[in-house]
């Protein structure tokens, strides 16, 4: 399997789900594809369908009307799937922690293999993260 | 060699078939990658990339669609990938003569029915999986090739007028080869052009990906794909860099020549025409499958009709 990891490793395709983010690291992760940073010399592209995915981005907090709708996506994904979640509503629930309609346990909805906080995280954190990412499935 | 069922399979499966053409076409599907990345001042992908996207794909989980006909979905890009080396087999076997396996098979108009049907595979595996997208994308398809079929038969049709009415690609290629290739005279310059587009239209690259448009209806047919049956979709794509440049070249510039300075010559022709076809994708938005279609039938289709006149007249 440790030749297939690296195959991976190296063609990582990210789809990216919004669920009930503010925008703020939707832009960010847009900005991870303009010329100044360009992902694709790690491999690394945009894909507009879950089939096609590799890693799922999920930006914003899990509300309870949005949570259902993640689960759906995540199941409609071919394994193996990475999540990777972006910025601090995702990772910490950052203030909104005492909303009445949150879920509080993010991880009984999908696994989340990795979380990026920031608000909005720069790019090169998200790079940062990617790059562990592959380091992890090189082994 | 000679046309032994052993080598015949040879043909088919390694050169010039299944993995020549597979391994060239990855490698200049990277070119695209690269050239278009450094157009938009990026970096690009490294060399492997596309090698590693397509092996990646054969390792994941195949997602079939609940909704979807099954078998249709599954054979979709199956005949599509096997129809696409089938081009790639009859076009080379009359490229490469120095094979020595006779091109008795399959003229023009086989080359013109497999490329048919990548489209119409396209179009019913799009249309088998029941999601809104893909059925957008398949009846887009329908129409896009509804659009380039007629300019790209007239096209093919100068061709044969020109090397005195044969639909052998062999005697095409001969009467190029003895008397200059027919990108030197005016009709054939001209149904290069229009066949250049026809090209890029059956390809579904820029400005013609109306089919696929990943920003509006997240590449149609293909959305729905997954694991190695997306992973043959792209192969097949893939493939389709060396098929329609080694038709152009085999119908109007000349064929290939593999002794001396015409080596140079030959791989010249061929990484112009791919690389004027990655200039056409990057400097040109989608256009409406309205346009499209007044583009080819409007425009196109006449020149290539006048060029088939003149052709006929001798010039």
């Amino acid at each position: 399997m440790g030749w297939y990891k690296r195959r991976l490793a190296k063609s990582l395709w990210v789809f990216h789900v919004s669920g009930s983010p503010c925008n703020n690291c939707d832009i960010e992760i847009l900005d991870l594809l303009t010329p100044k940073y360009d992902v694709e010399r790690l491999g690394i592209k945009l894909v507009g369908s879950i089939r096609h995915a590799d890693v799922m981005l999920v930006t914003g907090v899990f509300n309870q009307k949005i949570a259902p709708r993640i689960k759906k996506i995540y199941e409609q994904a071919p394994k193996p799937i990475f999540v990777v979640a972006i910025g601090t509503c995702t990772s910490g629930t950052c203030c909104f922690k005492d909303s009445y309609n949150i879920v509080p346990d993010r991880e009984a909805v999908i696994p989340i293999d990795m979380y990026v906080p920031g608000c909005p995280p720069k790019p090169e954190a998200m790079i940062e993260a990617v790059a562990k990412l592959i380091e992890v499935l090189n082994g | 060699m000679s046309n032994t069922p052993g080598w015949l399979a040879f043909a088919v499966l390694v050169f010039p078939g299944l993995l020549f053409s597979g391994v060239v076409g990855l490698v200049i599907g990277w070119v695209d990658r690269k050239v278009s990345a450094r157009v938009q001042y990026r970096v690009g992908p490294p060399f492997f990339q596309n090698f590693n996207d397509f092996f990646k794909l054969l390792g994941k989980e195949t997602i079939i669609v609940q909704n979807s006909v099954r078998s249709l979905f599954i054979l979709a890009p199956l005949i599509a990938l096997s129809s696409t080396v089938l081009i790639a087999t009859l076009v080379g076997l009359s490229l490469f003569p120095q094979l020595g396996i006779t091109n008795r098979y399959g003229d023009l108009i086989v080359i013109m029915y497999l490329m048919m049907i990548f489209s119409i595979t396209l179009i019913l595996g799009g249309s088998a999986t029941g999601n809104v997208y893909s059925s957008l994308g398949a009846g887009r398809e329908i129409k896009l090739l509804l659009a380039d079929e007629l300019a790209f038969i007239l096209v093919c049709l100068v061709a044969v007028i020109k090397a005195g009415y044969t639909f052998k690609l062999d005697a095409i290629i001969a009467a190029q080869q003895s008397n200059g290739m027919f990108f030197n005279s005016v009709s054939g310059a001209m149904a290069t052009i229009v066949g250049l587009l026809c090209m890029q239209a059956k390809m579904a690259l820029p400005p013609f990906h109306i089919p696929e448009a990943e920003t509006e209806i997240v590449e149609g047919p293909l959305m729905e794909y997954s694991g190695p049956l997306l992973g043959f979709w792209k192969l097949t794509q893939a493939i389709f860099w060396v098929v329609m440049p080694f038709v152009l070249i085999a119908l109007f510039l000349g064929g290939f020549k593999w002794q001396g300075i015409e080596i140079l010559w030959s791989l010249l022709k061929y990484i112009v025409i791919v690389v004027l076809m990655i200039l056409i994708k990057n400097t040109n938005p989608r256009i409406r499958i309205d346009t499209a279609l007044h583009f080819f039938w409007k425009i196109l289709a006449p020149l290539a009709l006048l060029a088939i006149i003149l052709a006929v007249l001798g010039a």
